[in-house]
């Protein structure tokens, strides 16, 4: 009985040790939070479990990033660099490393140095203040290397906060087997896709292309195609938002795509998923409205080998009003600098200077790993005639992506871009199987955006 | 060995030994016995407050906590479950498991119960061929299960399509709005009815072969014996089972969340009210909500559970 009693004892010690420690660290990161950053240089220290090897004893930055060829990058830039080392890894791709990311903000530690991010995921990660602004670290050394658009994407008001690499302006893919045996020609406007769509039907062909729940990036570009401004946010007023979900441009875009679903002239299957490639390789779908990087990922997925090789080419997107065309973008990532970097001018140095180099950038256009914001690449020759051998030798880069690159004006994201993409693919799923208009879409998604805004603190403008 | 077994036995109470000696041996005995035992807890008991207990008190801790992206760390006390027990996401997850279980239990429990009173009248080599068969699904890691489940309801290339292909007809898609519950159920059934039936085939191995005889000589059949004799003597590790199965259901979270890129949409955030605590703390960084829900299904659990052993409580002999 005693011998249970101080039993008891120590475990109730042990929960008050625990629960004061958690006391202690809410309230260091609150401090830190409000901090200015006022950081002296400390020396990183020496990291072991990288996936790469060391070029120099130089300090060392630790990297998180997932493009395929990323070892030559990491090897290209530590063989360039005396002053610094990278220590990458790869902790999953997308939302694997996301989740990843969000857990060491939330821990206060564990993040590495310098992470790959998508445009899209800047705002939710730097209104948590895990994102260095990279402003006084030199990001307008390198500013005069990409577009308007691509930096817009990872600025916020005055502050940068990643360096760009990678970018996804859209075109449209499409079948040549399939267009050339129904006689269809790519369509310059949606109005026309919607028919060429309905005559391939009428003509007994497949699928024109594929509405999927599962890529509500993809229907937020085509929305602002339209002419939507989902949201408008700057750090400079931390706590305001504005969200417009339900203008008439975005309700637009939802029941264009609804009534050729209901039609049964596109698709409704999840993209990024096995029966969906199994799907483009059987010549399920005519065309695919996609970003500058699908060919590399339908390539690696194993497109465009055997029966369909040779049958693809690419097509500027179509557009609502040819008189005034609109150029949108589809993921691409960038280097952000964590603010648990002990380093944060090292840091900056590697994502500035990652995936930089002529060789890395060169391996990665040509391989179709990525598509290259730097002006550099996109400006040469070599570049803009290449003749794709996914497209059969088309000279797609001058024909589409980069057009469409240089049109492309940029994007404002929300800090709760997450949770709204989430809600936007249940609308897009419920639209898939009939469960609601895109009026209704478009109207629900916006009641349930502002209310959870508000419930995360801003003050919201509808 | 024989010698020291015999010097620590307590002296049986009839043999005439000095009192004072027999009671200072035997608290001296117990004492070293007590902490031996400690000793042997010990190790069970760190990991159990380690990793059960202390999250536990920290969940709760975080659970009285809420963070909005835009305002920090403020207390909230129990405002976190008042918003989880009127949010629509959390209630339609809680509903879904509810019927879920409803029905899922019951055909589970029937199945298990068919195979082993079935495995327990056969006493051929193939019964026990077809013990260790049925048994293997749960050996099979539930996220390889249903990704394997998975490739079989694909619409493109699964068995099932193939076989309508022949008929030119279209298999139905299991993880479609409309039948996801079933497409879902026979994953689980699939995965967890043999070892059900393990428990309950164990149990019908206890029973004392006795009892049989004196029923035929009464004049009982197979039949007979099966459900007025096998099944109530089992129903012990039948409302184990139950209880387990109940649990599990309510917590409903791998098999889905597996599925859940296979399934167009049908499976989201908030498909189950696991799915949705995850969905709140790993990818929208509420981790605060998210403790918030998962002890609220704890509760929904606790009740479910509660309620279940009580309009049971006559025949439980294990949990009363």
């Amino acid at each position: 009985m005693k011998r249970r009693k101080r039993f008891a004892g120590v475990i109730a010690l042990a929960t008050g040790l625990l629960l004061s420690a958690c006391a202690t660290s809410a309230n260091n990161s609150g401090g830190g939070a409000s901090g200015a950053p006022t950081e002296e240089e400390k020396t990183p220290p020496k990291l072991t479990n990288c996936t790469n090897k060391m070029k120099n004893d130089a300090p060392q930055v630790s990297v998180w990033a997932w493009y395929p060829n990323m070892p030559n990058v990491v090897d290209n830039f530590n063989e360039n660099h005396t002053d610094v080392q990278i220590c990458w890894n790869n902790v999953g791709a997308g939302t694997d490393e996301y989740t990843k990311v969000q857990t060491a903000i939330s821990a206060g530690k564990g993040l590495a140095d310098v992470v790959m991010l998508e445009a899209d995921r800047l705002s939710s990660f730097s209104i948590q203040n895990a994102l260095v602004d990279l402003t006084p670290y030199g990001a307008d050394e390198v500013k005069g290397n990409f577009r308007a658009g691509a930096w817009k994407d990872v600025t916020q008001g005055d502050k940068v906060f990643a360096i760009p690499v990678d970018g996804g302006p859209m075109g449209m893919i499409y079948r040549t087997d399939v267009f050339k045996k129904y006689q269809i020609t790519p369509p310059a406007t949606w109005d026309q896709y919607a028919a060429a769509a309905q005559k391939l039907k009428d003509a007994g062909g497949p699928h024109f292309g594929d509405l999927g729940s599962n890529v509500p990036a993809l229907f937020m570009a085509l929305q602002q195609q339209k002419g939507a401004v989902p949201f408008d946010y700057d750090p400079a007023r931390p706590k305001d938002l504005t969200i417009k979900l339900n203008d008439q441009a975005s309700k637009d875009v939802l029941n264009y795509w609804a009534d050729l679903a209901k039609r049964g002239l596109v698709g409704t299957q999840d993209q990024f998923t096995t029966d969906y490639i199994s799907g483009v390789v059987g010549g399920k779908y005519a065309t695919y409205v996609s970003a500058a990087w699908t060919p590399g990922y339908l390539t690696g997925a194993g497109v465009g080998k055997g029966s369909s090789k040779g049958v693809w080419a690419a097509a500027p997107l179509p557009q609502w009003d040819t008189a005034n065309p609109v150029s949108v973008n589809w993921g691409g990532s960038a280097f952000a600098v964590s603010t648990q970097a002990p380093s944060k001018r090292l840091a900056a140095i590697v994502a500035k200077g990652i995936y930089a180099d002529p060789a890395s950038l060169e391996e990665g256009w040509k391989k179709q790993i990525i598509f290259p914001l730097s002006k550099t690449v996109q400006d040469s020759p070599d570049f803009i005639n290449n003749k794709s051998e996914f497209f059969n030798g088309q000279t797609a880069n001058k024909d589409v992506y980069v057009p469409a690159g240089n049109a492309y004006k940029g994007t404002v994201y929300a800090p709760i871009q997450v949770y709204y993409y989430a809600q936007l693919q249940a609308q897009l799923a419920k639209i898939i199987n009939g469960k609601t208009t895109g009026d209704q879409a478009a109207d629900d998604l916006q009641a349930q955006i502002v209310k959870y805004a508000k419930s995360q603190g801003f003050n919201v403008t509808a | 060995m024989s010698y020291a077994t015999a010097v620590e036995t307590p002296s049986p109470p009839n043999q005439p030994t000095a009192p004072a000696v027999s009671t200072r041996r035997r608290s001296l005995n117990e004492r070293k016995k007590a902490r031996i035992g400690l000793l042997f807890v010990a190790p069970f008991a760190l990991v159990f407050v380690a990793f059960l207990i202390l999250p536990l008190v920290y969940a709760f801790y975080l659970s009285l906590y809420s963070k909005g992206l835009a305002t920090g760390v403020v207390f909230a006390g129990v405002k976190n479950y008042a918003t989880a027990f009127t949010d629509p996401s959390f209630l339609r997850g809680v509903w879904f498991v509810l019927r879920f279980a409803v029905v899922l239990i019951p055909v589970q429990m029937l199945v298990s119960l068919a195979v082993a009173l079935v495995l327990d009248a056969l006493t051929t080599r193939l019964a026990r061929v077809a013990r260790l068969m049925i048994f293997l699904p749960y050996a099979i890691p539930a996220v390889i299960g249903a990704l394997m489940w998975g490739f079989l309801y694909s619409p493109t290339f699964g068995p099932m399509q193939q076989l309508a292909k022949i008929f030119g007809a279209n298999a139905p898609f299991l993880l479609s709005p409309d039948l996801v519950f079933v497409g879902l159920m026979n994953v689980v059934t699939w995965q967890w009815a043999g070892y059900y039936m393990i428990i309950i085939y164990a149990a019908l191995q206890g029973i004392d072969s006795s009892i049989y005889e004196a029923a035929r000589m009464d004049g009982a059949n197979s039949w007979q014996v099966a459900f007025r004799i096998k099944v109530p003597m089992v129903s012990s590790a039948l409302l184990l089972i139950l209880v387990f199965a109940l649990i599990g259901t309510l917590q409903f979270f791998s098999e889905p969340q597996i599925l859940r890129p296979l399934s167009n949409g049908t499976i989201g955030p908030d498909f189950t009210p696991n799915i949705y605590a995850f969905s709140q703390a790993f990818s929208y960084a509420n981790f605060n909500y998210a403790s918030a829900i998962s002890f609220a299904l704890g509760i929904v659990v606790f009740i479910a559970v509660y309620v279940f052993l009580f309009l049971t409580r006559k025949r439980g002999s294990i949990f009363t």
